[in-house]
């Protein structure tokens, strides 16, 4: 069983900071690591190759600094990784990046055939959860999104249950195939000490766009179908009323009558 | 790029209904295809499904592209992404939105690959601007810490899916009248490797966040699962459900289906009532867009508290009993 996880390196969540007069997001000095939705795709993928045998390979695109995720990646139980990495893929959206990993993904498949590829629901930079499907789409693979639980998984195929807003699908992927997973799927370990070790030793195979034999044509800000026209701050309502008393009975009494009187109950 | 024309809508069924997602974009639809001076066109795909044409019609399209066939019964990836690619390049729409629903995003995201085309996820906003003719799509990323207004301008159709309860639902004028075209199914091209086996529906009552006027959320605040005891007789009470946000899914005292916020759902419900949380803005983004939030919290200082519209500061184990009973008199 060959498996491969996609990561990307984003800014932690809770240390994003907007410049109040620009809008803009700041990134100097923001802490980066690996978005938090890979971590249980990658945990899923290690899982999957302690049950059946086999290896995990990981694949990121990004600056030259995004080889410290696949080092983390090695270190949570990864064996081989791999970064895209070219000015050619910068400013690319969710379109051309997802063929850059595509392509990254056939390239390694000619050298080892892969099986299944696993990607996070979504990440918390950008939050589209094109990603997943989009590479099956490349590829030609069928898929599954918002995957929740792997049911069976044998030589041939994986059952997995999918979630949506009203249940729970059941699906039947034959191999190869693409699954995106919720945090649902998966606990992510601890990391060991075996590898961290392993990560500070690790080789980072680094390919250009040239080397995966992509079409520069479908890369980067220059050619991506999509494009930022403007950004700014979100308005927020800060005028809350707030609801006094001595105690709270009083104060639920208050709020009980304010409700009433507006009509919310 | 001229023959590209009208705005399109996916008309989602779910369990032989229309998602009330559908409503919603025909709205959103409307006010582009009233901007561009062309047709607003609701797409069916599903088993079974031709028989909700005219409630579309009904609701503001202008015409309903229907595929019916029982190889559409279920959501597979592959067979509807197909279908709908194929659809696409038959009638060349020029802007075609999509519910940020789950089965939206990601047949969204696998359809505009197929189509040779840019995507947008999640908007909340959409627009034409006047001098181009072009979608401004709206949506928030970082977790909701900025807005960012993203185009299309090369290649059609421009694709967005937009996210769940942003726009009101469309009025409905029975016995309108509109085109309903057929699109036949193209079994040998519309393929999947991948099989459909079960649908499981959710038990428990009121799981659907969607359509209920009142939630009551927990937060990190309850301290423990049992807590959650407290919320639910007080959305019972109210005729409402239960939510909550990350704290209590990631610590395992709730199921993550009733998790709101940027990395679960949104909703849009009449009254939210946010206990013992402190109102992060990863959470506000999928709580915002109630009518009046009511925060419940022993800070002062948490963030919810300028946000709602109502703070009551204090400890939840004291005033949700209270409030019960003044519920009671």
């Amino acid at each position: 069983m060959h498996i491969l996880a996609c990561v990307k390196q984003t800014p932690k969540s809770d240390n994003v900071k907007i410049d109040p007069a620009t809008g803009c997001l700041i990134r100097s000095g923001a802490e980066s690591a690996m978005n938090p939705f890979d971590e249980y795709a990658l945990e899923e993928a290690v899982v999957l190759k302690e049950q059946l045998g086999g290896q995990v390979s990981v694949i990121t695109m990004g600056p030259p600094a995004a080889e410290n995720v696949l080092r983390d990646s090695i270190a949570r139980g990864a064996d081989k990784v791999y970064q895209l990495s070219d000015m050619a893929f910068a400013g690319s959206d969710t379109w051309s990046t997802s063929y850059a990993l595509a392509k990254g993904a056939e390239k390694i498949n000619e050298a080892q055939k892969i099986d299944l590829i696993i990607c996070g629901k979504q990440t918390n930079d950008s939050d589209t959860g094109h990603i997943g499907p989009q590479i099956s789409a490349w590829l030609n693979w069928p898929n599954a999104a918002f995957v929740k639980r792997v049911v069976k998984a044998d030589e041939q195929c994986i059952v997995v249950e999918r979630l949506t807003e009203s249940g729970t699908e059941i699906l039947q992927l034959p191999y190869p195939c693409v699954i995106s997973v919720v945090k649902e799927i998966s606990n992510p370990r601890v990391r060991s000490v075996k590898g961290r070790m392993a990560a500070k030793r690790a080789e980072v195979v680094k390919w250009t766009a040239d080397d995966i034999g992509a079409d520069k044509n479908k890369l980067g800000i220059q050619h991506c179908p999509t494009r930022v026209v403007k950004s700014f701050s979100p308005q927020r309502n800060t005028n809350a009323v707030v609801v006094d008393g001595a105690n709270g009975k009083e104060k639920a009494a208050k709020l009980v009558a304010l409700l009433k009187e507006n009509k919310y109950i | 790029m001229k023959e590209w024309k009208n705005v399109w809508i996916l008309a989602e069924v779910a369990q032989d209904k229309i998602s009330p997602t559908a409503y919603e974009l025909l709205t959103a639809g409307r006010s582009l295809a009233d901007a561009l001076g062309e047709k607003l066109c609701a797409v069916l795909l599903g088993h079974d499904v031709k028989k909700f044409a005219q409630d579309l019609l009904d609701h503001g399209a202008d015409a309903v592209y229907v595929c019916d066939d029982v190889s559409l019964q279920h959501y597979v990836d592959d067979v509807y992404a197909k279908t709908l690619n194929g659809m696409i390049q038959a009638y060349k729409p020029n802007k075609f939105l999509l519910p940020a629903t789950n089965l939206g995003r990601s047949l969204s995201a696998k359809t505009a690959i197929f189509a040779g085309t840019g995507l947008t996820a999640d908007a909340t906003e959409v627009m034409i601007n006047p001098s181009d003719g072009q979608m401004h799509a709206t949506r928030p990323t970082f977790g909701g810490n900025l807005m960012a207004t993203i185009t299309c301008a090369r290649t059609r159709p421009e694709m967005c899916s937009l996210r769940p309860m942003s726009y009101p639902k469309a009025a409905c004028v029975p016995g309108k009248k509109g085109e309903v075209i057929e699109f036949a199914f193209d079994a040998e091209k519309y393929t999947s490797l991948a099989k459909f086996l079960q649908f499981i529906k959710s038990e428990g009552e009121g799981l659907d966040l969607s359509e209920t006027d009142v939630i009551v959320a927990g937060g990190r605040g309850l301290g423990k699962a049992e807590g959650f005891d407290l919320l639910y007789k007080l959305a019972e009470r109210l005729g409402g459900a239960v939510a909550a946000s990350r704290a209590p899914v990631d610590n395992g005292w709730i199921e993550y289906r009733r998790q709101i916020g940027l990395t679960g759902r949104t909703i849009k419900p009449k009254l939210y009532i946010a206990c013992g949380i402190s109102g992060q803005i990863q959470h506000m983004a999928g709580c915002s867009g109630a009518d009046v939030i009511v925060a419940i919290n022993k800070d002062p200082n948490a963030p919810i508290m300028k946000m709602a519209h109502y703070a009551v500061e204090g400890d939840l184990y004291e005033v949700i009993p209270a409030i019960l009973e003044t519920l009671e008199k």
